[in-house]
């Protein structure tokens, strides 16, 4: 009797809940699943980022371990926040960030408009300009020191062909002028495709019966590029800003393998300043301050951006 | 008559347009044949002015990347036997006998271990992660989603900083296992976020219809689901390798020896008098070709991994 209950019941249960008794519950597996991910973030990040706040607060060095470590409160951030040379770094790192930005988002979106224009081949080309940017920015910064060169690189040598300007009469890493736009230079030539992709990705997303409806009506070209194209790639612009920006932000390899921060210190960015005083002249807690102002001022920054990107996503 | 569309741009558009991009896709592409050419160079003909478009190509550059090499006397030269192979021949002729090999291979076999170690971890970890996230009802998942991808915003040097007391005291400094660790955390917001978008891709149905064949969610996870991914995967893997292959400022920082990748390694190439330019360029065309062929390979998902799967396409 109990026995052909209990088979009748079980007959009736659903597939799903007969699986559940069977293997691990969907909610253990989650978190069987889940759990690695979140366990390594917090050991290589989220535990170093505490600790990082935590030597904001100390005057600790790296390099004196057997130094009594003594806690100097928020004297790190007022000295940072009142350095001039620091203000030179965040200045330097501001023109880098902004003319990076300027010459990758107009080239960028020339390209994808031309190479939206669907000519044959286009897809080959594509490819062949994006190659720069999947290199490794360290050996690539490298090779640029050698084209650069005053009296024997390629880039002089261009100039001088097509301006008649000397090659040997200007430095384009050594100059106090000209350092911080070699800098750009690369930069741009590096990621320009990248602005591109993404630009090219909102062009084709435009369907084509929006341009024809727009023909019927008889709008100009002009009109049309700047009413249908402009604001519908926007959006996509505006997240090619918002991941160059944070890039730029954080810029240290392709710069300090150019210049390395010179001359003097005019293309010391933020981050390539953070490594010599963390690394060089190992003032830990002070370099620790500076970091932690740094990815608040990123984190912060990008969070403001992408509010803003909400709001134009959502027109 | 054909039935053009009227938005189909003129042949005239398309020739002004297809002529610029082919421009700068040349231009472009001047300072990678230039990393080639060089390798190929004499170190003379590397540095003459104005720059040598045609020269006789050697392999001297390559001979000098992978050996290190000593003078000796006119009459050691002498008293040797006979070269043998074109590179003992060509280190000869400067006077010069092959000491040994350079740390160049060391450098390249780590950049292989520390990519594909970091890789398969980030992968295989970023796939269960990006299932249970796209499956199964987290609590807090766009939050947690959220902090995996904010972990990338921190500048590498101010993540260095305690990752470099936190290896001193585990010992991991300059170690494999420190670098694939290190590697792994930074490579896994995108391994997340990449996979999640290609899982949310796949019909829930097909592992509805498992799971009711009898099937536990483990095995309809990967009898079903990891093979409908394995594009998804792969081209997640790329993209992990090539941040791995490529980076350079955590590299830097925490190794400097035995666990050294070559970033780091091949600026520092130096020969008479600064640095030995062909010999560089020799192990920067060795070091970017595998990135040049996944990039043709990948090209479909490109846009799909440098946005973090926020474009689709």
């Amino acid at each position: 009797m109990t026995n052909s209950v209990i088979t009748a019941a079980a007959e009736k249960t659903p597939p799903s809940v007969a699986r559940r008794v069977r293997g691990l519950s969907d909610r253990a597996i989650a978190w069987i699943f889940v759990a690695p991910t979140i366990f390594l973030l917090l050991a290589i990040n989220i535990f170093p980022l505490i600790w990082t706040v935590r030597l904001s607060f100390t005057d600790y060095r790296a390099n004196r371990l057997n130094r009594e470590v003594e806690w100097v409160g928020l004297r790190n951030y007022e000295r940072i926040l009142t350095d001039d040379g620091i203000w030179m770094n965040m200045q330097a790192t501001a023109h880098f960030l902004v003319w990076t930005i300027v010459f990758q988002v107009l080239i960028g979106f020339a390209l994808a408009y031309l190479i939206n224009k669907k000519f044959k081949g286009n897809a080959l080309w594509t490819t062949i300009i994006v190659l720069p940017m999947m290199l490794s920015p360290a050996v690539v910064g490298n090779f640029w020191t050698f084209l650069y060169q005053p009296q024997i690189g390629l880039i002089n040598y261009m100039v001088e062909f097509f301006t008649g300007i000397p090659a040997s009469s200007f430095s384009m890493l050594g100059s106090v002028e000209l350092a911080p736009w070699s800098i750009v230079i690369v930069d741009t030539w590096m990621w320009t495709p990248f602005v591109m992709l993404i630009c090219l990705a909102g062009l084709r997303s435009i369907p084509d019966y929006i341009y024809e409806a727009a023909e019927i009506d008889r709008a100009s070209k002009w009109r049309q590029f700047w009413t249908i194209t402009v604001p519908m790639v926007l959006p996509f612009l505006m997240l090619a800003v918002l991941f160059r920006g944070i890039e730029n932000f954080k810029m240290f390899d392709l710069v300090v393998q150019l210049t390395g921060g010179g001359p003097g210190s005019v293309t010391e960015l933020a981050s390539i300043n953070l490594k010599r005083e963390a690394f060089e002249k190992w003032r830990t807690g002070y370099s620790s301050a500076y970091a932690v102002i740094l990815f608040v001022t990123i984190f912060g920054l990008a969070s403001i951006y992408v509010k803003a990107l909400n709001k134009v996503k959502a027109r | 008559m054909s039935a053009h569309s009227i938005t189909e741009p003129s042949a005239t558009t398309k020739w002004i347009s297809g002529g610029l991009v082919v421009a700068y896709a040349v231009v472009t592409l001047i300072p990678l044949l230039w990393i080639v050419a060089t390798g190929f160079k004499t170190p003379a003909d590397a540095i003459s002015y104005p720059p040598k478009v045609v020269f006789d190509p050697t392999i001297e550059g390559y001979v000098n990347l992978f050996t290190t090499r000593t003078r000796v006397t006119p009459e050691q030269l002498e008293s040797l036997p006979p070269p043998e192979g074109i590179a003992e021949e060509i280190v000869r002729s400067y006077g010069m006998v092959i000491a040994g090999p350079s740390r160049f291979g060391e450098r390249f076999m780590n950049s292989v271990v520390i990519g594909f170690g970091s890789t398969f971890l980030s992968v295989f970890l970023g796939t269960l992660a990006a299932y249970a996230f796209s499956r199964f009802k987290i609590p807090l998942s766009d939050d947690l989603l959220f902090f995996i991808l904010s972990t990338r915003m921190m500048p590498p040097i101010a993540v260095a900083i305690p990752i470099f007391l936190m290896y001193r005291q585990l010992g991991l400094s300059d170690t494999h296992l420190g670098m694939i660790l290190l590697y792994t955390a930074v490579n896994i917001s995108l391994a997340v976020w990449l996979l999640k978008g290609f899982i949310d891709e796949i019909p829930r149905e097909y592992e509805e219809a498992a799971l009711i064949d009898g099937y536990t969610r483990f095995q309809a996870f990967y009898k079903v689901v990891l093979p409908q991914a394995a594009t998804g995967i792969a081209s997640t893997a790329i993209f992990c390798l090539i941040f791995a292959w490529n980076e350079y400022a955590f590299a830097v920082l925490l190794t400097s020896g035995t666990a050294q990748t070559a970033p780091p390694f091949i600026p520092t190439i130096i020969g008479v008098g600064g640095q030995d330019w062909p010999a560089v360029a020799a192990g920067a065309t060795l070091f970017l070709l595998p990135v040049l062929i996944f990039t043709v390979l990948l090209r479909k998902h490109l846009l799909r991994g440098i946005t973090f799967g926020a474009v689709r396409k």
